[in-house]
């Protein structure tokens, strides 16, 4: 096979692997005031996350640097043209990760406060601006010769794109309350649960329109099978909520961003970034990617270490599998260890 | 465009902002995940609950600064694509490899086995809790490896050819392009400096207590720790600097004269090393110095009678290698930093040494002025650190890639002045009030001290061990 598609396919699963696992966590901290009455109810909520959200966000990072190494030409153009929008991303997700950590350092309302107000627009922003930054990359940016953007911020923020961001926004949004019905118990459960139904149905429609627009605007045979599959598996997700198979509804919503994510991959393909201005200027996967040995390196290096990840990142969910209850939190906040909190 | 908005010197001032910043946290966590696991080996080993308190403790500073080296080292990653894009597109078939080896085969490990750690006290047995924290050490290590490799290669372009066609450098041995010999010098001597930061943290905070005469039973040892740890980190670093040395005058060597604004070619006695210079460094005139003969040349060549190259020649040299234009770096900036980093380096060994001494066979100084001496340990060690890094970085100027790229022509075409300016200012403002909120609570944390563990009530002489929530 050409290593070009291989790689194309390594980037598309990767993208994959961050929104399915940080879009729970996206999610998580959005739901924190829907689903939380008192300060111990919001510590389970985000302990749901807290042994994972490291890894997950590392899916990113992973992302963008075999972007990096298998298509330079994708990875300068696309984050040097999107430059305020990735920012704004940045700056999200430091203020976001931080909080996790600090906020539990110290008793005081007041700080506490602060911190989950940071979890929560730090989690909403990048959950929308993805979706901004995808549904752009699909649409087709205005790209010169040298392939530098050459649109501005503005033009970034289309009808179609921001569609695309309120769709990721509620697609993750929906996940993590189902994720949260998963892994709570008792009351914060049955919150978790009602919340999860009625983001649901409000995502099914918003996702479903986008879902058309790309196939009909951009998409391909491939694509219309993937957004298809999308939406059958959305529609599933929600009805396997109202019937309390809340396993089953999580795995479906997996499978629903999977393909959300493939439909618009798939609508690339064999572009990289479509040029909407000239499409002599498009990058495509042939002249943005390394060199056949590089790809090749990559390759082996990629073919050997994913496995591996895979298994040891589905040890560790195996490791905290256990709902999180509200016992598990007072117990450690009322035991000897001062400041354990 | 007035300077205020150049692309070029917004996104310089960026990069070098976000990468110390990023730095400052790197070394703890390195130097600290591997403290931990010494300590929590000794627990596992021995049962003695003061390690315990140990690990905990010392446990508990490294995730107040482990979260902050994960954030601010996202925005590396994205910089280079952002800021230095026809950087990225020159060397990305190159550079790009040992990043995503690092995402790969590092940060998974690191980010996974760190959760594992933090939450799995009471859902492991000991002993695989115990690998968690290992493996963690082994990642962080193993992703200062290829970091230093990616950056070795803007130091001394290796294992690659020039795609004319393409405009860029194209890798043509992976190996070749990780036994880089800059790379082979640069991480010991990094590894091992890191070392010596976080030795220097375990020397400040259980000085600080001891000096309160309170937590004696766990800071004894840790002051120990710490001071041994710096005394063999110190004199390792200095080993694998000297080698470094030797690898940058025969890669650089105008770094090296720049590091010793060193203007004309000296040999012997000549080739002598500034201590100090009282007047302008820029060589035009000179007040006062103290310098050491032949120690230059030793440290160049490793003989006396060695020959090291003047700035001017050089500049003369590069000239006609790769046409007119200013091949000289900032002097000051690498003069002087050379200088801090070994000054402040070899000042906190000999701090260490005395503290050595003076806590032999149990003893305890009373003299208060021995211990505010070695509550400096840890900025001392960590400002080596960055003025080291200062250095390299700098010295390296103009030249983003040793002899392929320059600096001016990395940057990103299409971003305006105006965007990086935006991007600068909300960098400052978020790492600046990020630092007050951390360098907070890693005080209060270490004022605290050790917390006492109790025991269970099943099992009377088995510690309770709790986990963390958050
Ligand atoms: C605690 C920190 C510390 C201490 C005590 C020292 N260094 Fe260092 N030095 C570093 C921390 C550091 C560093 C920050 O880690 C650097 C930056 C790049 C690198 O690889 O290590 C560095 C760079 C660096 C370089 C530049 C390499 C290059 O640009 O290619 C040289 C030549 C030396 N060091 C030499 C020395 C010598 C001869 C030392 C002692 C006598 C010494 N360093 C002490
Ligand atoms: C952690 C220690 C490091 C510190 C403190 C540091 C510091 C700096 C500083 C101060 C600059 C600005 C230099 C100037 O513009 O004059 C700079 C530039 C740069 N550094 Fe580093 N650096 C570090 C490590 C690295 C590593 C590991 C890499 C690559 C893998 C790297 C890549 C770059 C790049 C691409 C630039 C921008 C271009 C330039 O101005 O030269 N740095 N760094
Ligand atoms: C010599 C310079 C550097 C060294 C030794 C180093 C090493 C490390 C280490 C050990 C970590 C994990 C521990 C922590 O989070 O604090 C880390 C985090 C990170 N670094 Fe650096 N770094 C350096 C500079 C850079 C540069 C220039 C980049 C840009 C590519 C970078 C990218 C990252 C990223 C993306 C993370 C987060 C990883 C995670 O989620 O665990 N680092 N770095």
């Amino acid at each position: 096979m050409d290593l070009t598609v291989l790689w194309f396919g390594i980037i598309a699963f990767l993208f994959v692997g961050y929104f399915v696992l940080e879009g729970f966590d996206f999610g998580v901290g959005m739901s924190l005031p829907f689903v939380s009455k008192d300060d111990t109810d919001r510590r389970v909520v985000i302990n749901t996350i807290g042994p994972v959200w490291d890894l997950n966000e590392t899916w990113l990072i992973v992302a963008g640097a075999s972007l990096f190494a298998a298509f330079p030409e994708w990875y300068a153009t696309l984050f040097s043209g999107f430059y305020l929008p990735l920012l704004i991303i940045l700056i999200a997700l430091i203020i976001r990760g931080v909080s996790f950590e600090y906020r539990h350092q110290r008793p005081e309302k007041e700080w506490k406060r602060r911190f989950d107000r940071m979890i929560i627009t730090g989690s909403a922003i990048p959950a929308f601006l993805w979706g901004v930054a995808f549904a752009n990359i699909v649409r087709g940016v205005p790209l010169d010769s040298g392939h530098n953007y050459t649109g501005t911020v503005f033009d970034l923020l289309n009808p179609y794109a921001l569609l695309g961001g309120v769709t990721t926004l509620l697609l993750f949004f929906t996940h993590g309350a189902v994720f949260l019905t998963l892994k709570t118990e008792g009351e914060l459960r049955v919150r978790s649960r009602a919340l999860a139904i009625r983001a649901g149905i409000l995502t099914v429609l918003v996702a479903a329109s986008f879902l058309v627009w790309t196939v009909l605007s951009y998409g391909t045979l491939p694509a219309f099978v993937l957004a298809a599959a999308a939406a059958v598996t959305l529609i599933a997700s929600v009805i396997a909520n109202i019937k309390g198979r809340e396993g089953h509804a999580f795995t479906l919503m997996a499978l629903t961003i999977t393909f959300a994510v493939l439909t618009l991959f798939a609508s690339l393909f064999p572009d990289v970034m479509p040029a909407s201005n000239d499409p002599a200027n498009s990058l495509t996967i042939e002249n943005a990617s390394s060199s056949p040995y590089t790809l090749q390196v990559m390759s082996w290096t990629a073919l050997i270490a994913l496995p591996l990840i895979l298994a040891y990142q589905a040890w560790t969910y195996w490791v905290f599998r256990k709902r999180v209850t509200r016992g598990h939190i007072e117990a450690v906040e009322h035991s000897d260890v001062p400041a354990a909190d | 465009m007035n300077d205020l908005l150049d692309p070029l010197l917004l996104s310089r001032w960026q990069f070098g902002l976000t990468t110390i910043y990023h730095f400052l946290f790197v070394p703890l966590t390195i130097g600290m995940a591997l403290t931990v696991a010494i300590f929590q080996t000794a627990w596992v080993r021995t049962g003695k609950v003061h390690y315990l308190q140990i690990t905990q403790f010392f446990g508990k500073i490294f995730l107040i600064n482990f979260a902050m080296g994960v954030v601010t080292g996202i925005v590396q990653e994205f910089q280079f694509g952002m800021n230095w894009s026809d950087y990225s597109r020159f060397v990305g078939d190159v550079f790009g490899a040992p990043l995503a080896f690092e995402g790969l085969l590092a940060f998974f490990l690191e980010a996974t086995f760190i959760g594992l750690w933090i939450f799995g006290w009471d859902k492991l047995p000991a002993k695989l809790h115990l690998a968690t924290i290992w493996l963690v050490s082994i990642a962080s290590i193993l992703s200062a490896y290829f970091i230093i490799a990616a950056n070795a290669f803007m130091q001394n372009p290796v294992a690659f050819t020039i795609n004319e066609e393409k405009g860029r450098a194209e890798l043509t041995s992976i190996w070749e392009l990780l036994t880089n010999p800059v790379a082979l010098a640069a991480f010991p001597h990094t590894i091992f400096a890191c070392f010596m930061v976080s030795a220097g943290l375990i020397i400040t905070v259980a000085a600080w207590h001891l000096s309160k005469n309170q937590h004696l039973e766990t800071m004894r040892p840790a002051l120990k720790f710490g001071l041994w740890g710096m005394v063999i980190s110190g004199a390792l670093t200095t080993l694998a600097g000297d080698q470094l040395s030797l690898a940058m005058v025969a890669t650089q060597p105008m770094k090296m004269a720049a590091a010793e604004a060193m203007y004309e070619t000296s040999t012997g006695a000549a080739a002598s090393f500034s201590i100090f210079t009282l007047g302008t460094p820029d060589g035009v005139s000179e007040l006062f110095s103290i310098r050491i003969p032949y120690l230059l040349s030793f440290l160049s060549t490793h003989t006396f009678d060695g020959t090291v190259e003047g700035i001017n020649n050089l500049q003369e040299q590069y000239q006609t290698l790769y046409g007119p234009g200013d091949y000289t770096p900032i002097i000051w900036v690498t003069y002087w930093s050379f200088r801090w980093m070994i000054g402040m380096g070899i000042l906190h060994v000999i701090v260490a040494v005395v503290g050595l001494w003076l806590t032999r066979k149990g003893r305890m100084p009373t003299n208060k002025w021995v211990w505010k001496a070695a509550v400096w340990s840890f900025p001392l060690s960590l400002g080596a650190m960055i003025v080291g890094w200062v250095f390299t970085e700098m010295g390296r100027q103009p030249w983003l890639v040793f002899g392929l790229l320059e600096t001016a022509d990395g940057v990103s075409p299409g971003v305006t002045g105006i965007e990086v300016l935006i991007s600068l200012v909300a960098f400052t403002l978020v790492y600046g009030s990020l630092a007050v909120v951390e360098f907070r609570l890693i005080k209060k944390t270490a004022q605290e001290g050790p917390a006492a563990i109790g025991e269970s009530e099943e099992e009377p002489g088995k510690p309770l061990i709790h986990t963390t929530v958050y």
